[in-house]
């Protein structure tokens, strides 16, 4: 038993020592360190590792399922999105990680991305200009880009995160989130990354040029006003026939209901009096408890 | 008594008295009278009297919905383009600007950016066409559950149901011509239904799209249909129904000096044409507030149709989204004959069951009937616990269709309730048969349980509230007779009979002709009337009136002394009182 563990942690020495010092996959990056390695690994081992696997080889359950997938070439926009989104940690296992508040602070988020970089050849954190439109684009460039990328948008996205990115159901209680609240950067990533049930789109599929456009897209038609009113979740026909019943049919019977109950008279007084009581209790004589036919 | 003679003719002079000369308006009136005739028609009608109550006006919604979305729809057909044409979108919606569309699409923006008011009249419009429909709905069930539909109005709830699906169609075309991606899905899946269809179905479908779909004849083809054929069918189909109202004249409520002979409510004029009109107005205005501030079908964000393109929520306007359920919870049953697929997945849930509801909905009137062989004329409404039976099975209609109904937005209700989109459909594969057996009996069971309070409220008075305790400590509840006219309105219904088939075989022991067919109509009969209360007979009720004098001798003792504590209720004076003798 004791030399199982010295054993172990001779692997475990040695290979943290090798993910030190070896040039890893994003090794010409400018902006993470061998100190950022080290710590994200630190930062891996106490939080990650459990479901992921020591070395990031990912874990099976005795069934054979994965319990953690291996994050060997996922790379470091993926580890950005799931954590920065807060999807990872996950707070309990389900059908799907969601997005809530992170965990772990920005520069945490970068040590973490430093580390899963150095264990394969995944996309690493994109540069800011990847999911901007240039500055010094033109009003016309900058609205054909937007045109493209609403054009891109339809054909790609709006099947599962429906027409205004509101999101849509997946099978077995998956589903599509939103995309209104999202960081661009994030939305480059999960293009990149394909996270969960998203198919990748890799920079073959959608050029990166294409992927900055659909980005651009979403974030005009966000900071556009809505021309026609409340949007009422922007979800399509079920919601606008719900509001139609609810809101339409509901102050409309209202009405009718107040027509009704108001009817002819000659003076301005209305017919009864404070002495419209019930119940007369103390003779006992018949009362009507109730007026209307229904 | 004086009267003024000064215009009377007091001599036998040549010349005659002349009446003085009418006012202008009666000059109009007159001339109008001499060339059109109307006074005398409008004498009758401006009096006509129509009863008064809150679900007589759920019609009313419906067609005055209706006149708003002939208002508004005129008004959109004088910028709408019925075109498939290809042309490069120019106009103020920048994220769509150069993209290329049908002259269709294009024009739908330009109604919506450029026109002074049209999206405002284009929200009106829509929104309104869903308040129509669901108006229609909501006025089919107060008719059934009254009972305003026996005779002599079986026709009119025929007219009536033809309205509701020719508005459902109209609808559906509507909703196919902005030629978005929404849209054009919607005409894909109905391409799809009409190739489910055996045999003819690919030849149907290339007959509508002219080709194959989506051809460049589909919007066109629509448009003439949604503005002239359905519409023209829908205004004469209205004016039949209100013709026959008229005719008919309306249904009311039992009450005392209400009866099957007459009709007590208020004349045309000035009452109810203030009423009618003002109600015109408001349901102009909910439409109106409705357009400016609640989206609906925001075309732009669609981006124009291309069948390769699909966005989730795609769903159709409510009215079909019944239909769309059924589609979205059957299993995928297809099967192959000599070759040719027959899609029983798409033809039950679209071409078999909304027909065949729509045909029994159509019939209900005549199978109730035949079943009650009540073939005389109500002019009587009754309370829908009169009918337990009948109330139940429109429960259980709407069951069926309120599921089927959530089915079809099984998507948005998984992600906004953080539910599986397959278990939905597993429940609701079992609640669409389930449910609507558990809701006629609960309705049936229920409405008896009323009827039955009906009875007790006849028999010994309302419950008092009032908590009496003997001298010997015992407690009852004080119950007061109920007023005499409240006990018109529950006794003024029919003692029911149940059919029985027996006596139809003679002593030759041959059965009768028909006689299996009344053996039918005989269990029929016992399950719509057999368990259902009868108000109380004469004798019943004398007998609990003796009663209630014996019960109130009993409490003699204590009339005109209000119970302690109770005479300070404000109102009486209290100067002189002392609770519990303090």
């Amino acid at each position: 038993m004791a030399g199982l563990v010295v054993l172990l942690l001779a692997l475990l020495l040695t290979g943290g020592a090798y993910s030190l010092f070896s040039p890893g996959a994003t090794a010409g990056q400018a902006d993470t360190s061998a100190e950022d390695v080290t710590k994200g690994r630190e930062l891996f081992l106490v939080g990650c590792a459990f479901c992921h696997g020591r070395n990031g080889e990912g874990v099976l359950t005795v069934e054979g399922t994965q319990y953690g997938p291996a994050l060997s070439d996922v790379g470091g926009a993926s580890v950005d999105f799931q954590v920065g989104t807060g999807r990872m940690p996950l707070a309990q296992p389900g059908q799907q990680a969601e997005r809530k508040p992170p965990v772990y602070t920005d520069e945490e988020v970068r040590q973490l991305a430093a580390y899963v970089d150095t264990l394969g050849a995944g996309p690493a954190v994109p540069d800011e200009s990847a999911y901007t439109l240039p500055s010094d684009f033109t009003d016309e460039e900058r609205e054909s880009a937007i045109t493209r990328g609403g054009q891109i948008f339809l054909t790609n996205c709006t099947a599962c995160h429906n027409f205004d990115g509101a999101g849509g159901a997946m099978p077995r209680g998956g589903y599509a989130p939103t995309l209104r609240g999202v960081e661009p950067k994030y939305i480059y990533e999960a293009l990149l990354t394909g996270p969960q049930q998203m198919p990748t789109f890799s920079d073959g599929n959608l050029t990166p040029d294409e992927k900055r456009d659909v980005i651009a897209y979403l974030e005009d038609t966000g900071a556009k006003p809505a021309y026609s009113g409340f949007g009422l979740g922007n979800l399509g026909p079920v919601s606008e026939g719900l509001f139609a019943w609810i809101v339409g049919i509901g102050l409309l019977v209202g009405f009718a209901i107040w027509i009704a109950a108001h009817t002819t008279r000659s003076s301005r007084q209305k017919p009864g009096g404070s002495s419209n009581l019930p119940v007369n209790l103390s003779d006992g004589e018949p009362g009507s408890p109730k007026g209307g036919n229904a | 008594m004086s009267i003024d003679t000064s215009k009377v003719a007091d001599s036998n002079a040549t010349s005659a008295a002349k009446a003085s000369k009418p006012s202008k308006a009666g000059a109009v009136a007159t001339w109008a009278d001499d060339r059109l005739g109307l006074a005398g028609a409008m004498k009758k009608n401006l009096r006509k009297v129509f009863p008064d109550h809150w679900s007589f006006m759920l019609g009313e919604i419906a067609l005055w919905s209706f006149v708003v979305v002939l208002l508004t729809g005129v008004f959109l057909t004088f910028w709408y383009v019925p075109s498939m044409g290809e042309v490069e979108y120019q106009g103020s919606y920048d994220p769509l600007r150069g993209v290329h569309m049908s002259e269709a699409y294009a024009s739908t923006l330009h109604l919506s950016f450029d026109v002074r008011g049209g999206l405002l009249l284009r929200q009106m419009h829509h929104w309104a066409a869903m308040i129509f429909i669901a108006s229609m709905m909501i006025h089919l069930l107060r008719v059934w559950f009254t009972g305003a539909f026996r005779k002599p109005r079986e026709l009119n709830w025929v007219i009536g149901c033809l309205l509701l699906f020719l508005g459902t169609l109209e609808g559906f075309t509507g909703y196919s011509l902005p030629d978005d991606l929404l849209s054009g899905t919607g005409i894909r899946a109905a391409d799809g239904f009409l190739k489910a269809t055996p045999v003819v179905g690919s030849y149907m479908s290339f007959f509508l799209f002219g080709g194959e779909f989506p051809g460049e004849s589909i919007i066109p083809r629509l448009y003439t249909i949604h503005v002239l054929l359905i519409p023209g069918l829908l205004v004469a189909l209205v004016a039949a129904h209100m013709l026959l109202l008229v005719y008919h004249k309306h249904t009311q409520w039992p009450g005392p000096g209400r009866t099957n002979d007459n009709v007590v409510g208020y004349p045309m004029l000035p009452v109810y044409a203030a009423k009618a009109g003002g109600f015109f107005f408001i349901v102009f205005g909910v439409v109106a507030i409705m357009g400016a501030t609640m989206t609906i079908n925001g075309v732009w964000k669609f981006g124009p149709y291309d069948p390769t393109k699909v966005t989730a929520g795609s769903q159709p306007d409510w009215y079909m989204g019944w239909p769309d359920g059924l589609l979205r919870v059957i299993p995928g049953w297809e099967s192959v004959i000599g070759g040719y697929t027959i899609s029983w997945n798409v033809m039950i849930p679209i071409l078999i069951t909304p027909p065949a509801l729509l045909v029994l909905l159509i019939m209900l009137p005549f199978i109730d009937q035949w079943i009650t062989k009540d073939k005389r004329d109500h002019h009587l409404l009754q309370r829908p616990r009169d009918a337990p039976t009948r109330t139940a099975i429109m429960v259980a209609l709407m069951t069926f269709y309120g599921l089927a109904w959530a089915a079809g937005g099984n998507d948005i209700i998984a992600i906004k309730l953080h539910l599986s989109i397959n278990q939905i459909t597993y429940f609701m594969r079992g609640a669409l048969f389930i449910g609507p057996v558990i809701a006629f009996i609960i309705t049936r069971r229920w409405c008896i349980s009323l009827q039955r309070h009906d009875r007790e409220k006849l028999l010994h008075g309302y419950e008092t509230g009032v908590i009496m305790r003997s001298p010997d400590g015992g407690y009852s509840e004080r119950h007061l007779p109920i007023s005499e006219s409240e006990a018109y309105r529950l006794t003024a219904r029919d003692r029911e009979k149940v059919f029985t088939a027996d006596g139809r075989i003679d002593e030759n022991g041959v059965a009768a002709p028909g006689g299996r067919l009344d053996g039918v109509r005989a269990k029929l009969s016992t399950l719509m009337y057999a368990d259902n209360i009868q108000k109380p007979t004469r004798a019943e009720l004398e007998e609990a009136h003796h009663h209630a004098e014996h019960e109130k001798a009993l409490t003699a003792a204590l009339t005109g002394h209000a119970a302690d504590g109770h005479q300070f209720d404000g109102k009486r004076p209290v100067d002189d009182e002392a609770l519990r003798g303090d």
